[in-house]
Order: structure tokens, then sequence, then C-alpha cells
């Protein structure tokens, strides 16, 4: 995507924020593509992608949600390497990172930005 | 091959067991039947703890001898029964009893008897020596009807009985014909420290006296009188002032004895017979004979050695000794009376007059250049001991101020010593076992060991005396630091504490949510291996579902969704065929549900049939058909109890002795869902043929004729190992009861991920610990331990079935939070051998894929 480029954001609305058991993830399907959305304790909402670059499974959502040295991360329930849950970098390993979506809560509702260009 | 040849050991002692010992960890006993005799009705016990008998310990718990050892099929033990002759033309022992037996090789390892100076009216009544338990029981028996005991003999093993008179509620005091306590290992300055710590603890110590007679009135002690015309009143007198080695034997049979006595043996431990062997302290080497263990120790190691093909050698002892005395470190090493010439010494003497129990005197002797250090001496406080010892052994240089290493440490100011990191490689860190600082960095290396334990085990480092184990611990620490490796044993950042005390934290306070836990005793907000483990803790505690709400965000995906997670991210379904055992309507069930969603069907290891492929939406109808079939959870995802694998038993084997079938299925119903450090696997076999294997099994259980025999800390996994016998012969209530304790005490005490076998490895004591805790409740934990059992079973039930019947875990078993009816398609599968397995990235990347999921099946 070059500078300049307009861009529309799209949000979709996935689930009531109440909905995720705080400290967890869910799975939700955003413009076809699967997003891990999670809810963090003090009400915070993120969102990656859900395929875990290590396994090649779509599994992110159902990994364990916590904090290393205060940076709140999800670790892949499959090998365990940690994403910072802000950006979507790898804790474990600095060439790989998820894509990481904007989210709001609007009234209670979580929305997420589907894929604005791919992170880099 | 050749036949088996027999060696026969007289003794069994404890360098006589020490023989026995390395003899079957060495596997000697593929090539040797041994035959070990003991004249004692117990096997061989701590004679170095004593007075430890004396304060309530049981024959038990100072018994030497490992049933694995005693009971291995090649050893063959005599107790009760004293070798009486030795014919070695004919090559045979006879014992008392009148039993003769054979040998290819003979060892003697005879001992000592206690020295009874020859003192008027001094054997009879109320005089004993301190020797055997036999000896400690007649004392007690003794005690009672007594004011005063009196020990003859201020050497260790006198101070060691002066404990146990004490123990007895006698005032006691301590005879020595020399000027000072401890004449051999400490001089006048540390004699009168030890002294001063000893009188204050109220024990009366008179030296430089030589008893003369002991007065009696009738059959009755009634005191001592001395040769310079002083007298002590006493109604009880033993005798420890030294030893005399047993050489009887050997010298009826011809062999040559010392000057001093003892069988003289050559650097190979032999006596002029080849076939003959001497150790410990009957022996004489180099005109000396040892009395203290760790020399003894070595000559069996030779022997053993030697009796396998082996060239060791035996060229004399360190006679280091590190003590604690009623209650006074004691320890001397090297030339401690500088007796090198031109020897510089070094001390520090605090007498503390208004504490003579803290005072401590610490003594260097250096070489004349100020470079090495020679020898030393501490009492009081030997806590540098392990690393002024090293220094010494090493012969390193000595820092500039030699002197800053005897005075005692500034606060904040760091050790003048050099640390583990400063040793060569070739320095001998344990010199029990020769054991250099190289072996043990490349033990460390090699296995990836991370504890002092395991380094014990595969170096054999600190086995022995055990007073090198600070520097071990610091040569680890180094490794590790150099290997990134965090030494800390904190769970994670979040918590500064140990799985153990957490647990303990957890119990002790009542903890019932993570929540609660972080905010009290940790910080930040957990992570992914402080998280499960919490979750593993309160459930074993308070059993409560893993997926309520305060529980589901701290378990990992297996114990979340209830399924084991495959590398593809489908699941895989476990569910609980109890003892291996299952009707052929429930086996068809299974088929019928694999075939109805296309699982992939395997076998497992632990009898059981796993079902892979399944979707996470899949998963609850899955489930649901299972439940209604009578199936239960299989807790194959969780660190938890997995299977009691049996073989048929006496139901059906010719030659089974119990029924192993039903006693599997009793356990593991009794166990299922208990959730532990690491995965749980139980075995029953029905005979000693051992078809369920259960000596690889954290517990395994065999069959015999009279019950039960009860097999720890077996498992699989990347470091195979057989587990070891606890107990023998149960009844099926107390080897239940067995396991309860066991297990509750292994899952309060061991790390996170530690499996039985590790945690047995490490644990101080070691199974004779063990043994203590489960069999005889040395700590009073039993009936908690089995209460914190029956709290589990009775609070048991299937986590599958309390999911189907909960609508609000069962929401989390959809795939897509805003479409609930939508499926994961980004699955692909080829079929191999007639079933499905996910495709590899090449296959997929090809196109070859075959299968992909069929998207109606278990749609909700």
């Amino acid at each position: 995507m070059s500078a300049g480029t307009e861009v529309t954001t799209t949000w979709v609305a996935v689930c009531p924020a109440e909905q995720i058991v705080p400290e967890t993830g869910v799975c939700a399907l955003v413009e076809g593509e699967q997003v891990a959305v999670f809810r963090l304790a003090d009400g915070s909402v993120w969102a990656l992608g859900n395929l875990d670059p290590f396994s090649g499974a779509s599994v992110m959502a159902r990994g364990i949600v916590g904090d290393r040295a205060g940076v709140p991360v999800v670790a892949s329930p499959v090998y365990k390497q940690c994403f910072d849950l802000r950006t979507g970098a790898c804790l474990d390993d600095p060439s790989v990172a998820l894509p990481a979506h904007r989210t709001e809560v609007v009234e209670g509702v979580v929305l997420v930005a589907a894929q604005e260009g791919m992170a880099t | 091959m050749q036949s088996k040849q027999t060696v026969v050991v007289i003794g069994n002692g404890m360098v006589g067991q020490k023989l026995l010992d390395v003899l079957v960890e060495d596997g000697a006993t593929d090539r040797w039947d041994v035959v070990a005799f003991g004249e004692e009705r117990h096997l061989a016990y701590d004679r170095v703890n004593l007075s430890a008998y004396v304060a309530g310990a049981s024959a038990a718990e100072l018994n030497l001898a490992a049933p694995e050892v005693v009971g291995h099929p090649a050893v063959r033990m005599v107790v009760g029964d004293r070798v009486v002759a030795i014919d070695r033309d004919a090559r045979t022992v006879t014992a008392e009893s009148g039993q003769v037996v054979c040998y290819d090789a003979l060892v003697l390892a005879t001992g000592s008897t206690p020295f009874v100076p020859p003192v008027a009216g001094g054997d009879g009544p109320g005089c004993f020596v301190y020797r055997t338990l036999d000896d400690l029981d007649a004392i007690i028996a003794h005690a009672p009807d007594c004011g005063t005991g009196v020990v003859i003999g201020g050497g260790l093993l006198g101070l060691e009985a002066a404990n146990a008179l004490r123990q007895l509620g006698l005032e006691t005091h301590v005879v020595e014909f020399a000027p000072r306590l401890m004449p051999v290992q400490v001089d006048d300055a540390g004699g009168s420290v030890l002294r001063s710590a000893i009188e204050a603890i109220g024990i009366g110590v008179h030296t430089a006296k030589v008893t003369t007679e002991v007065r009696r009135d009738g059959d009755r002690v009634t005191g001592l009188a001395f040769a310079d015309g002083t007298d002590l009143v006493a109604d009880l007198v033993v005798y420890s002032a030294g030893i005399r080695p047993r050489d009887d034997l050997a010298r009826s049979c011809g062999l040559e004895v010392g000057e001093r006595g003892g069988v003289v043996v050559d650097d190979a431990c032999r006596t002029a017979d080849p076939r003959v062997y001497a150790v410990g302290e009957c022996a004489s080497h180099q005109g000396r004979v040892y009395g203290l263990v760790a020399p003894g120790y070595s000559m069996a190691r030779v022997v053993a050695d030697r009796l396998t093909g082996g060239d060791a050698t035996f060229t004399g002892a360190d006679l280091s000794t590190k003590l604690k005395l009623l209650g006074v470190d004691v320890a001397s090493f090297g030339d401690a009376h500088a007796t090198t010439p031109g020897a510089r010494i070094l001390t520090w003497h605090d007498a503390c007059p208004s504490d003579p129990s803290v005072a401590t005197y610490k003594k260097l002797v250096v070489s004349g250049d100020g470079l090495r250090l020679l020898g030393g001496m501490l009492v009081g406080d030997a806590s540098d001991y392990a690393s002024l010892h090293q220094l010494h052994a090493s012969g390193a240089t000595l820092p500039a101020h030699p002197e800053l290493l005897v005075l005692p440490s500034l606060a904040g100011a760091s050790s003048p010593l050099p640390g583990a990191g400063a040793m060569d490689d070739g320095a001998t860190v344990c010199t029990c076992n020769n054991v250099t600082k190289g072996a043990i960095c490349a033990a460390i290396t090699d296995c990836a060991l991370t504890t002092v334990g395991e380094v014990r085990d595969a170096t054999r480092a600190g086995s022995t005396c055990g007073s090198c184990t600070p520097l071990i611990s610091g040569i680890l620490d180094d490794e590790l630091t150099r290997a990134g490796v965090a030494v800390d044993r904190s769970l994670c950042e979040h918590f500064p504490h140990t799985r153990q005390e957490l647990f303990d934290i957890v119990r002790v306070r009542r903890v019932r949510t993570f929540a609660e836990l972080v905010a009290g005793w940790g910080t930040g907000r957990g992570c992914a291996v402080c998280k499960p483990a919490v979750a593993s803790m309160l459930a074993t505690l308070w059993n409560e579902h893993v997926l309520d709400r305060d529980h589901a965000s701290l378990q990992d995906t297996n114990d979340r969704f209830l399924a084991n997670l495959q590398r593809d991210g489908t699941y895989s379904v476990v569910p609980r065929v109890p003892g291996g055992e299952i009707t052929p309507e429930r086996l068809i069930v299974l088929g019928e549900v694999a075939r109805d969603y296309d699982l992939y069907t395997k076998v497992t290891g632990g009898q059981r049939i796993d079902l892979f492929g399944a979707r996470l939406d899949q998963l609850p109808s899955i489930w649901r058909r299972l439940v209604d079939a009578g199936f239960e959870s299989g807790h194959a995802y969780g660190k938890s109890l997995r299977t009691v694998k049996s073989c048929v038993g006496r139901s059906w084997c010719r030659y089974g002795v119990q029924d192993s079938t039903s006693l599997a299925i009793a356990l593991e119903e009794r166990y299922r869902g208990l959730r532990s450090p690491h995965k749980l696997k139980l075995a029953v076999s029905g005979c000693s043929r051992e078809c369920a294997e259960a000596q690889g099994k954290d517990v395994g259980v065999i069959a015999t004729e009279a019950g039960w025999n009860l097999y720890v800390g077996g498992n699989g996994g990347m470091k195979p190992q057989h587990a070891v016998l606890l107990a023998t012969d149960l009844d099926t209530a107390t080897l239940v009861r067995y396991i309860d304790r066991f297990l509750m005490f292994y899952v309060r005490t061991a790390d996170r991920l530690e499996r039985t076998a590790t945690w047995l490895n490490k644990l101080d004591g070691g199974l004779e610990h063990l043994r203590r805790v489960v069999v005889d409740d040395s700590l009073g934990l039993a009936a908690e331990l089995e209460a914190a059992m029956d709290h589990h079973v009775d609070t048991y039930r299937c986590e599958w079935a309390a999911t189907l019947d909960d609508p609000a875990k069962l929401a989390m078993f959809t795939p897509f939070v805003n479409e609930p009816e939508a499926v994961e398609v980004d699955l692909a599968y080829v079929r191999e051998r007639g079933q499905r397995r996910p495709a590899s990235a090449e296959e997929r990347a090809a196109s070859e894929v075959a299968v992909t999921v069929t998207a109606g099946v278990g749609g909700r």
C-alpha cells in the first residue's frame, strides 16, 4: 500500500465484550479472515491474526493471555511463543509478527477493523 | 557363556553393604552370585547416626540395606549367622549354624570391635560399648535406673555416645585420656572451644584423666576413680576409647595381619591370597587401619571394580572430616596440626564468654611463602569448610591476604574465598568419590542437569559425606548461568516462589482463584507458565470444574477444551477405559463415533482408544454420544492421572496370582481426574511376569502370592527410569493407603512439570525418606494426605458430563464468535492406510489433498 492511498477502514461488530471471558480470547471471522480477539481484566480488547506462524494452525485465540515484563501477551497454544497483544510482534523471534487489528468497544460491542494492509 | 561365580562377603556393616550396593548398581551381578553374611539380626544400618536411634528413630529408619539390593535375585543374605571358619584350600566358609558356602572370591568386611581398656571392675553390669543397635538397646534398657552416665573416650564416637546418654535424660560426662577432646582432629585452642560449647549444653568434660577403676556396690556401678586421685560419680559407663580390627578369622586361616592388627591388603585391597579381599576397619593398608567410613567405602568400590575385571586402586584416604557433634561444627583437613616445616598458622578465636555455644575457632595452616593452604581446622562454624577444603585439595594459589580467609565475613562484604568458577577442571570436588570439577561440568552439559540431586546421581559427587554439596551447587549455578539457564527457582516472573511454596500458600491460606493468589503473593497478570500451574493446584485442592469462569482463562488449550490439541489445530478424544477393560457394546460405540466423524483411530500405549481429527465445534456432540454410552473423560489432556494399565491377571491368565484387572479398575476410578505436576500413569501386573510393565510407571503394582508389591517413581518419557520397590506383600487396603499418601506427597512437593522419577531423584534422603513418610508416617502427614485424597475422590465428577450440562461452558466450543454456524475450513487431509491424517505443507502446496473436512458432520 503506497502512501497517500485513501483507506476506508471497515469495522466489523464481533460480539458483546461481556461475552469474552476476561483474560481469554475468541475467534471471529472478519471479512473471511480468522481474527483472535482478546479481552483483558482491565476491559481492554486486542485483536491479532489467528494463524500461528510457527505451527500453521489457526489457534491463536486459544492461547493463554498474560504479561511478560508488563507487556500484554498471548502464548501460542502449540509451541508457546509469546506475541505482543498490542503490535502482534513475536517476543521470542523478532523476525515474526502476527497481523494486528485495531479494535474499539462501542456501547459494549467489540468492533474489529478489517485488515488495513500487511503489517510489517 | 561363562557360568556364574560366587563371591562371599563376610560382614554386613556399612562397608559390607556398600560393596553389595556397588556390585548390584554396576551390574557385577551378571557375573557374580553374591552371598553376604551378617552376624547381627539387623541388616546393615547407619552406625554413624546411632544416637538418632536413642532419639526415637526406628531401626528401619537407620537401615541402609535397600530392598532392591538385598532382594536382588543374585544376592543371598544370611543374617544372624556368624562365619566361624574359612578354608582357603577348599574355598569354603563355614557359619555358626553349620552351613558351608563355596566361594570363588571372598571379601572380609568384618569391621572392628570397640576397645575396652583394662580397668578394675570395668566389665560387668552397668558397663557398655557403643557399636551396635543391640548395644544401644542394652543401654536404653539400663538407663532408667540411672542418674549419671559417663562416656570414657572424647573422640567423635565418644561425643556421639554422650549425645545418646543426654537424650536418655542422664546427667552426662565425658572422660578423655588426652588433654583435650577430639585430640586427632583439633588442637588445644579448638579443643577448648569445643569443650566450652559442650559444657554449655550441660555435659561435664574431664580431660587428661586416666581411669583406674570402675567402683561398684555389688552389681551396681557407683563411680570412676582416676589416676590423679580424683573421682566421679556414675551409674552407667560407656566405653568409646577406640577400635580394634576384627581380624581373628583372617588370623585363623593363615592370612597376614598388621602390627596393629588388621588383615594386610595391597592397593587392590587384596590379601596375600588373590581370591581373598578385605575392606574397611578389618583391613590394614600400608600399616594403617582406618576408623572412618569413607575410606571403607572407597575400598568397597575398589573391590567391586576388581571383581569385574577393573584395575582400580586404593592409595590411602583423605582424612578430612566435617561433623556436627552435639550441635557443634567440627572440621579438619590436611595438615591441621601444622607439622610441615616452616608452615605459618593463621587463627581466629572468638571465645564469646557470654555465650560459649556460639564460640568459634578457625585455623589455617599456610605454606611458609604464604601461597598454599596446607590444612585447617574449624570449630563452632564450619560453613567455609567445603571451599577451604577445596582450596587445599586443588593446591591453588592463595589470595594476597590469606588471613582474610579466617575472618568472619562482614555484612555486605563478599567472601574472599574463590568461588566455584575459579577452580580448575582437574580439581577434585568430591574427595569421597574422587570426582573432579571437569567431570561435574561435563555431566551438567551432556545430560542437561539442573539440580544438585541430578548431579549427585549422575556423578556420585556429594553422595557420601555431602560436605562438598555447597561446591557442587556453586559449580552448577555457574554452569547454568553460563549456559543462559536461569537458576532462580521461582515459578516465573510473576511469582517469587517455587511451586511447592505456592502449593502450600494455596492450601494453607485456602486461596480459591488465580486473581487472589497473584494479588496477594505475586505480580503482573500471569503467563503460560504460572497460570496452568496454579490451575493445577486449585484443581488438586478444591476440585472445582476447570472451565468455571474464574478458572477457564488459566487452562492450557488441552484443559480448556478438554481434549488434546494436535498439530493442525484439531483435537483428539480419549475416553476413559479403566484398566483397559471394555465391553463389546462400548467398543462398537467408539467405532461408530469414529466412523461418523471420520476420526483417525489408534489404540494408545495406555490401553485406550484415541480418536483424532475432531474440530473444536465437534467436541461437544462427540462427547454427548460418548457420555450417553457410559464413557467418562479420560483426562488424556490434563497433567493428571492418565491410565492404569493392567494384564488379565488371575481371571484368565495361567500364571496370574491376583486379580490385577479389578485392582487396576479400582485404582483408576479412585484417582481419575487427579491434577498433578506431571501426567501420571499407573499399572498393575498379576504376576512377576509383569505384562503390564508396572515398573515403568509412576506407580506400579505387582501381585505376589502374599499380596501386592508397590513400586514408585518409574517413567518412560525422555529419560526412562525403572520404578523402585517401596513396600512388599501389602493387602489391598494398605496398598491403596500407601498410594494415596505417595501421590499426595508428590503432588504437594514436586516442581511444575516434574515427573515422579525426577522428583524422587531429587528428594532429600531419597527412597528411604520417602519410605519413612509413606510407610512409617515419619512426618505425621499420613492422615492429612489420605484426607486430601478422600476429598478428591468424593468430589470427582466427569468434566465432560459437567460441561455438556452447562450452556456457558459449551459456548466456549463455538469456533467463531460472530458466525456460530460456520466451521473451520482451512483444514486439509490426505488418506493413509484407509484413514485421514493432516496434509503436510508440501502436500497442501502440491494440491495433493484428497480429503477436506466434511462441513456437515457435527454441526449443532
